[in-house]
C-alpha cells in the first residue's frame, strides 16, 4: 500500500529486533495495519478491529497487546515482537510444535495470535494450572477448535519445558 | 452406503488378493486410522499460511461496497458522480453495470448482485467502488448520494403466514411450505406435553473475514478469482451467469479459508470483486470488516417451533405434532433445504409412527438466512429434546430413561416413511454418554476458583449461590445433500516414482480434508509422500464442503482414484514378474504376492511408471418428497448423545457449562485426533447458541454487528469435553464430522438449574433479573419444584428427614442439602412431587412455622416412633378430623411438622 491518504508521517519501529522505517502510513494507522500492510508481517491477523479476538496479538515491551488497539506512531522506541520474531530461524518453537501435534490447528486463522499468547503465558508462568491457561487465552477467540486441543497443546509445551519426555 | 457408486475414467477392476501371509517390512505411517500431522500445520503455526485476506498483487485496486442503511426502501435516485470525481477512484458500479443475470442464489436466484431500485434488508449491496487505496474507496462510498424512500418493514414471519404482509419480492413471500404427515393423524396420547420454542439467529463468526482477489484476463474476456469459499464450482456457476461469461472463462482458486461453518456457501463478494476487476482491467482486492461481515453473509435461521408429543403413560412415544416457522430473511439462499431438514427431523432419534408436521420458511426484511453447521436440525433438536424432558416429567420418568425407551434402531421408519437402513446406535450413544465420568469437583472447581464460576472473575456470585444441573440431549442428523440432488465428487491421483499426487476441488476450510486425502493415498498405495495440488476449478467439482459430506464424498473419490492407480500398478508388477495380478496386493509399503515369493517396495515397483487416474464418487440416489413429505429423501444419518453439566446462579441468571460428555456415532474414525477436534469445536458452537450467541434484530436492523456485542465462547467458557467414539462399521469411509453438533442440549439442564428460560436458545444471561422478557407463548411453566427449609444445620436436618423418608440426603455444599422425590430416586414424595432442601441461615427460628410439612404414612404411631427415635419431639396426641389423623411433631431444630394418615 503506497498511497498516502490523509496526513502521513515517517517514523521508525523496532520490530523483531530490527529497526524498520515506516513510510507513507496514515498517521492514525493502527499498529496492526502498519505491521501487516507496511512492514509485510502477515502473521499479525485482523478479525474484529476492536480488541476482542486477539488475532492481532503482539508483544509490546514484553506485554501482550492487541495491535489493532495500538496507534502505530505511539509504538516508536518500543520493542515489538510478532509471531515472526518468536519463530526460530530454523524449525519451530516448542509451542508451535505442540499446536500441530495436539491438533490445536484447524483453519489456523487464530493460531498466530494464540501461539503468541501461549509464549507470553509460558514465559511468565512455566507451569500454569488449567484455570491459568483458560484465563491467559480468554482474549483469543477460536471458532474451530472449541479450545480443547489448544489447552492440550499448552500443557504439552509446558511439559516439554519441564524436561518431561515428549508425549509423541 | 449400499448403493454408492464410483466411476473411473478407465475401466479397472479391484484386486482381491487373499489375506496377507507376510508381514510388511515397513508399515505405512500416516495412513487411515492414524492421526498424522496436518500438511498445512507448519505454515499455519508460523503465520505463513496465506489466507484470502493475505492475497495481494502489485498495482491492485481496492474495492468497497455501499450498503443499504434501511431494511426496506425504494431507491428513488442514486448519484455516483461525486464518487467518480475523487482522485484515485477508478470505478463506481451500480445494478445497471451488471452484464449478465442481475440476480443469483444457491437454490433460487432471487438475490440481486446490486440492488435494482429496491432494498429488502439492511446491508444489501447498492453500489461498488474501486480505488487506488482502501481509504479512498471508503471515502468514495460516503460521497455517493442515494435518495431513499423507506418502505414498511416486514419483520414478523407470522405476518407473512397470515397474509397481512405486503409482497416483498416478485417471487412471493413464502420460500417453502411443506408438511410431513404419516400414520394416524388423529391419535391422542394418554400423556400429552407441548411447548413453543424459539431459536435465535446465530452467526457463523468465522475468524477469517471475507476477502477475495480478482485478476482480469488481459483480453478482458475472463477473470481469475482467489477466494475463500466452500464450493468453487457452484461459485463459478453463479458468477459466470452474473458476469455474462462462459464458465471456463471464470477460474477460481481456493485461497486460505479462515473457517466457514456454512457462512461461505452463498456468494458474498465474489461477483463484486470480479465485476470491478473486469470493469477496470486491473486486479482488485476486496475485504470486509467484521461489521460488514455481519451483513455480508447469511446466518442461522431464527425459528419458532411449536410441538406436542403424544405418548403412552409409560413414556412410549406415539405421535409428534409440530409447526415450524423459519424466518429466511430477504432472500432465499438455502431456506428451502434448511426447512426440509428441520421438519424431517422433528421426531428426533426416536421411534414414532405418527406425525403431523407443518413447515414454513418465509421471506421478511430481516437479514437473509441460510446454511450454518447443523442446517435446520439444530432448531428441531432444541425443540424435540425440550419436549422429551417434559415427557419424562409428565410420565415420572428419568430424562435418560424416556430417551432409552424410545431410542431408534436400524430398521425403524422415519416420519418420512424412509427406513433407517444403516447403523443407528442411539441406545449405545446414550448409555456410553451416561457412563462417562462426571466432573470431579463441585461448582467452581475444587478451590472454588472464581474464574470457573458462572460470571467469572467479576465475583458477582460465589459457590454458595451456584446450583449444578445435569441435562441430556440426543439427536439424529442427516448426512449429505437430500431431496434428489445429483451430488458427486471428483478426484485425480497420479503415481510416479513412489510419489502420489492428488488433485481435487474440495474446499479445505480447516476441517482437515487435506490430511485425510493424504492418509487415504498412503494406505491404498503404500507411499509416504503425497503431494497435494492447488485446489481450483481446473478439475471437475468436488461438491460443497458442507452437509457432513466431504469425508464421505471426496474421501470416496480420492479412494476410488487411488484404487484405480493401485490396480494399474499391480497389473504392471504382475506383467513384469509373470504373476497373476489376483495374487498381488499392497501391504505396508510393499507390493507382495500372496505366497510370499515376491516383495517389491512400491517406490521400486512404480519407478519409471506414470499412472494417472481420475474418479467420480456418487452416493445413492434420493428422491424429492411428496406433498406429505414422504419419500427416501435423505442419504444417511448419524446419531449423538450429549450430557451437559451446568452451573447456574439462579438469582443472577449466570451460567457456566462445566462439562459436556458425548458419545458420537462417527462411523469409523479415520483420523481420531481430527474427529475429536471436530466434536469439541461443534460443542463450542452449540454452547454459544445455547447460552450467549444471538444476532439481535429489531425491525430488520441488526443491533450488535461486532465482536464486542455479539458474544462468542472464549477459553473461559469452554467446557471440559469427555468423548466416547461409537464406531460401528459401515461399508464405506467415515461419516463427516463437520456438522455434528447438538450441544444446544445445554438448554435442557433441568435439575438444579431452575432457570425457566429453557424454551429459548440462547438463554439470556439476564434471566433472573428480567423475567418479563420471557416469550413463551404457552405461558411460563411453574410448578412446585422444592420446599426450602431455613435452618442452622442443614446437614443434620437433611439426615433427619432422609432417615424419616427412607432415602439418602444429597449434599451440595455445607450450606445446602436436599432430599429427592421418588421420580428422582428419593423417597420424600411421590413422582412429580417437590424435593425438600435445607439451607443454612444466620437468624434463629422465632415463633411457630407458618408453612409446615405433612409426611404421609399408613402407620401413624409407627411413623411417630421412628421420628422420635431420629430426634423429633412429639408435640401432641393424634388428632382425627374429616381428612384423617395426624400427630404434630418438631424436628431437631424445632420446626413443627405433621405425620398424617394418607
Amino acid at each position: 500500500m503506497s498511497e498516502v491518504n490523509g496526513p502521513s508521517e515517517r517514523f521508525r519501529l523496532h520490530v523483531n529486533g530490527a529497526d524498520r522505517e515506516v513510510v507513507d502510513a496514515f498517521a492514525g494507522a493502527s499498529l496492526l495495519n502498519v505491521l501487516r500492510d507496511h512492514l509485510g508481517l502477515p502473521a499479525v491477523k485482523g478479525a474484529c478491529e476492536q480488541g476482542e479476538c486477539g488475532s492481532c496479538s503482539v508483544l509490546l515491551d514484553g506485554t501482550l497487546v492487541c495491535s489493532c488497539l495500538v496507534l502505530a506512531a505511539s509504538a516508536t522506541g518500543r520493542e515489538i515482537v510478532t509471531l515472526e520474531g518468536l519463530t526460530p530461524a530454523a524449525g519451530l518453537s516448542d509451542v508451535q510444535r505442540a499446536f500441530i501435534e495436539e491438533g490445536a490447528v484447524q483453519c489456523g486463522f487464530c493460531t498466530p495470535g494464540l501461539i503468541t499468547a501461549v509464549h507470553d503465558l509460558l514465559d511468565r508462568r512455566p507451569d500454569p494450572a488449567d484455570a491459568d491457561i483458560r484465563e491467559a487465552l480468554a482474549g483469543n477467540l477460536c471458532r474451530c477448535t472449541g479450545y480443547g486441543r489448544v489447552f492440550a497443546a499448552v500443557r504439552t509445551a509446558a511439559a516439554w519445558r519441564r524436561g518431561e519426555a515428549e508425549t509423541h | 452406503m449400499r448403493a454408492a457408486s464410483t466411476t473411473t475414467t478407465t475401466s479397472t477392476s479391484t484386486s482381491s488378493a487373499g489375506a496377507a501371509t507376510v508381514a510388511p517390512t515397513e508399515p505405512v505411517t500416516g495412513g487411515l486410522g492414524d492421526s498424522p500431522l496436518r500438511p498445512d500445520g507448519a505454515l499455519k503455526v508460523q503465520g505463513r499460511f496465506a489466507f484470502s485476506s493475505d492475497d495481494r498483487v502489485d498495482a491492485m485496486l481496492h474495492g468497497a461496497t455501499l450498503r443499504s442503511p434501511h431494511a426496506a426502501a425504494r431507491i428513488v435516485r442514486i448519484d455516483i458522480a461525486p464518487a467518480l470525481a475523487i482522485t484515485g477512484v477508478r470505478a463506481v458500479l451500480t445494478a445497471s453495470d451488471v452484464p449478465g443475470t442481475l440476480t443469483y442464489g444457491l437454490i433460487d436466484d432471487d438475490q440481486p448482485v446490486l440492488a435494482d431500485g429496491v432494498v429488502r434488508y439492511q446491508g444489501e449491496p447498492v453500489a461498488l467502488v474501486a480505488a487506488d487505496h482502501p481509504e479512498t474507496a471508503r471515502r468514495a462510498l460516503g460521497s455517493i448520494v442515494v435518495e431513499w424512500e423507506p418502505l414498511p418493514v416486514v419483520a414478523d414471519p407470522d405476518d407473512v403466514i397470515a397474509g397481512t404482509a405486503r409482497e416483498l419480492h416478485p417471487r412471493g413471500n413464502v420460500f417453502r411450505r411443506q408438511d410431513v404427515a404419516c400414520g394416524d393423524q388423529e391419535l391422542v396420547g394418554e400423556v400429552r406435553v407441548e411447548g413453543t420454542y424459539e431459536i435465535g439467529m446465530q452467526d457463523q463468526a468465522f475468524l477469517g473475514l471475507e476477502a477475495a482477489l480478482g485478476i482480469p484476463d488481459p483480453d478482458g474476456a475472463g477473470v481469475e478469482l482467489f477466494v475463500a469459499t466452500q464450493w468453487l464450482h457452484e461459485d463459478r456457476k453463479q458468477l459466470s451467469a452474473c458476469l455474462g461469461l462462459a464458465p471456463e472463462r471464470v477460474r477460481l482458486t481456493l485461497s486460505g479459508v479462515g473457517g466457514a461453518f456454512g457462512g461461505r456457501e452463498d456468494l458474498s463478494l465474489q461477483v463484486h470483486t470480479a465485476l470491478l476487476a473486469l470493469h477496470t482491467r486491473r486486479p482488485v482486492r476486496m475485504q470486509y470488516t467484521r461489521e460488514e461481515s455481519f451483513f455480508g453473509h447469511v446466518h442461522r435461521h431464527p425459528a419458532t417451533i411449536w410441538m406436542r408429543h403424544h405418548a403412552d403413560r409409560d413414556g412410549t412415544l406415539r405421535r409428534v405434532e409440530a409447526r415450524m416457522v423459519f424466518d429466511g430473511g430477504a432472500y432465499a439462499s438455502t431456506s428451502h433445504a434448511v426447512l426440509f431438514n428441520a421438519i424431517t427431523h422433528a421426531q428426533g432419534p426416536y421411534r414414532c409412527l405418527n406425525a403431523t408436521v407443518e413447515g414454513w420458511a418465509v421471506r421478511t426484511n430481516n437479514p437473509p438466512c441460510g446454511a450454518m453447521r447443523g442446517f435446520g436440525v439444530v432448531q428441531a433438536c432444541f425443540a424435540h429434546e425440550s419436549q422429551m424432558d417434559r415427557l419424562a416429567e409428565a410420565c415420572g420418568l428419568d430424562p435418560v430413561e424416556v430417551r432409552l425407551r424410545n431410542a431408534m434402531v436400524t430398521g425403524d421408519r422415519l416420519i418420512t416413511g424412509q427406513v433407517v437402513d444403516s447403523v443407528a446406535p442411539v441406545e449405545r450413544c446414550i448409555r456410553e454418554t451416561v457412563a462417562l465420568p462426571m466432573p470431579p469437583d463441585g461448582p467452581g472447581g475444587d478451590a472454588a476458583d472464581p474464574r470457573l464460576l458462572p460470571g467469572g472473575v467479576g465475583l458477582t456470585t460465589d459457590a454458595a449461590h451456584v446450583r449444578r444441573g445435569v441435562g441430556f440431549g440426543v439427536s439424529i442428523k442427516n448426512l449429505m445433500y437430500s431431496e434428489g440432488f445429483d451430488d458427486y465428487s471428483t478426484a485425480r491421483c497420479r503415481l510416479a516414482d513412489g510419489v502420489a499426487t492428488l488433485k481435487f476441488a474440495t474446499a479445505e476450510v480447516g476441517q482437515g480434508f487435506v490430511t485425510l486425502a493424504q492418509q487415504i493415498a498412503r494406505t491404498r498405495l503404500g507411499v509416504s509422500d503425497v503431494v497435494l495440488e492447488p485446489i481450483d476449478t481446473s478439475i471437475d467439482s468436488s461438491g460443497s464442503t458442507s452437509a457432513s459430506r466431504q469425508t464421505w464424498m471426496s474421501g470416496g473419490a480420492v479412494d476410488a482414484a487411488c484404487r484405480a492407480v493401485r490396480s494399474r500398478l499391480l497389473d504392471a508388477v504382475a506383467q513384469r514378474h509373470s504373476i497373476e495380478v489376483e495374487a498381488l496386493e499392497i501391504v505396508g509399503t510393499d507390493v507382495v504376492s500372496a505366497d510370499g515369493s515376491l516383495r517389491v517396495p512400491v517406490t521400486e515397483a512404480s519407478a519409471g511408471l506414470v499412472i494417472d487416474e481420475s474418479a467420480h464418487y456418487r452416493h445413492r440416489p434420493t428422491v424429492e418428497p411428496d406433498a406429505q413429505g414422504q419419500g427416501d429423501s435423505h442419504v444417511a444419518f448419524a446419531f449423538v448423545a450429549h450430557r451437559a453439566v451446568v452451573d447456574v446462579d439462579p438469582e443472577l441468571g449466570l451460567v457456566r457449562v462445566v462439562q459436556i460428555a458425548t458419545a458420537q456415532d462417527v462411523g469409523v474414525a479415520l483420523n481420531p485426533l481430527s474427529v475429536r477436534g471436530q466434536i469439541e469445536g461443534g460443542i463450542a458452537q452449540g454452547l454459544g447458541l445455547a447460552v450467549m450467541e444471538e444476532i439481535v434484530v429489531r425491525d430488520g436492523i441488526i443491533r450488535n454487528p461486532s465482536f464486542t456485542d455479539y458474544l462468542l465462547p472464549t477459553a473461559l467458557d469452554a467446557p471440559e469435553v469427555v468423548v466416547s467414539l461409537v464406531e460401528e462399521y459401515e461399508p464405506l469411509a467415515a461419516r463427516g464430522q463437520g456438522s455434528r453438533r447438538a450441544a444446544v442440549h445445554i438448554g435442557n439442564t433441568g435439575d438444579r438449574c431452575r432457570d425457566p428460560q429453557r424454551d429459548r436458545a440462547p438463554d439470556r444471561p439476564y434471566a433472573g433479573a428480567t423475567p418479563g422478557h420471557l416469550r413463551m407463548t404457552t405461558g411460563p411453566r411453574l410448578h412446585l419444584w422444592e420446599v426450602v427449609v431455613d435452618c442452622a444445620e442443614p446437614a443434620v436436618l437433611a439426615a433427619f428427614y432422609a432417615g424419616l423418608c427412607g432415602c439418602e440426603p444429597h449434599r451440595f455444599d455445607d450450606e445446602w442439602y436436599w432430599i429427592e422425590p421418588a421420580s428422582r430416586g428419593g423417597g420424600v414424595a411421590d413422582a412429580g412431587g417437590p424435593r425438600i432442601a435445607f439451607q443454612r441461615v444466620p437468624e434463629p427460628k422465632v415463633g411457630k412455622v407458618r408453612l409446615h410439612l405433612d409426611l404421609g404414612t399408613d402407620d401413624l404411631e409407627g411413623a411417630v416412633r421412628r421420628a422420635v427415635s431420629l430426634g423429633a419431639g412429639r408435640l401432641g396426641d393424634p388428632v382425627t378430623d374429616a381428612a384423617g389423623s395426624f400427630v404434630v411433631l418438631a424436628d431437631p431444630e424445632g420446626h413443627e411438622f405433621c405425620v398424617v394418615t394418607e
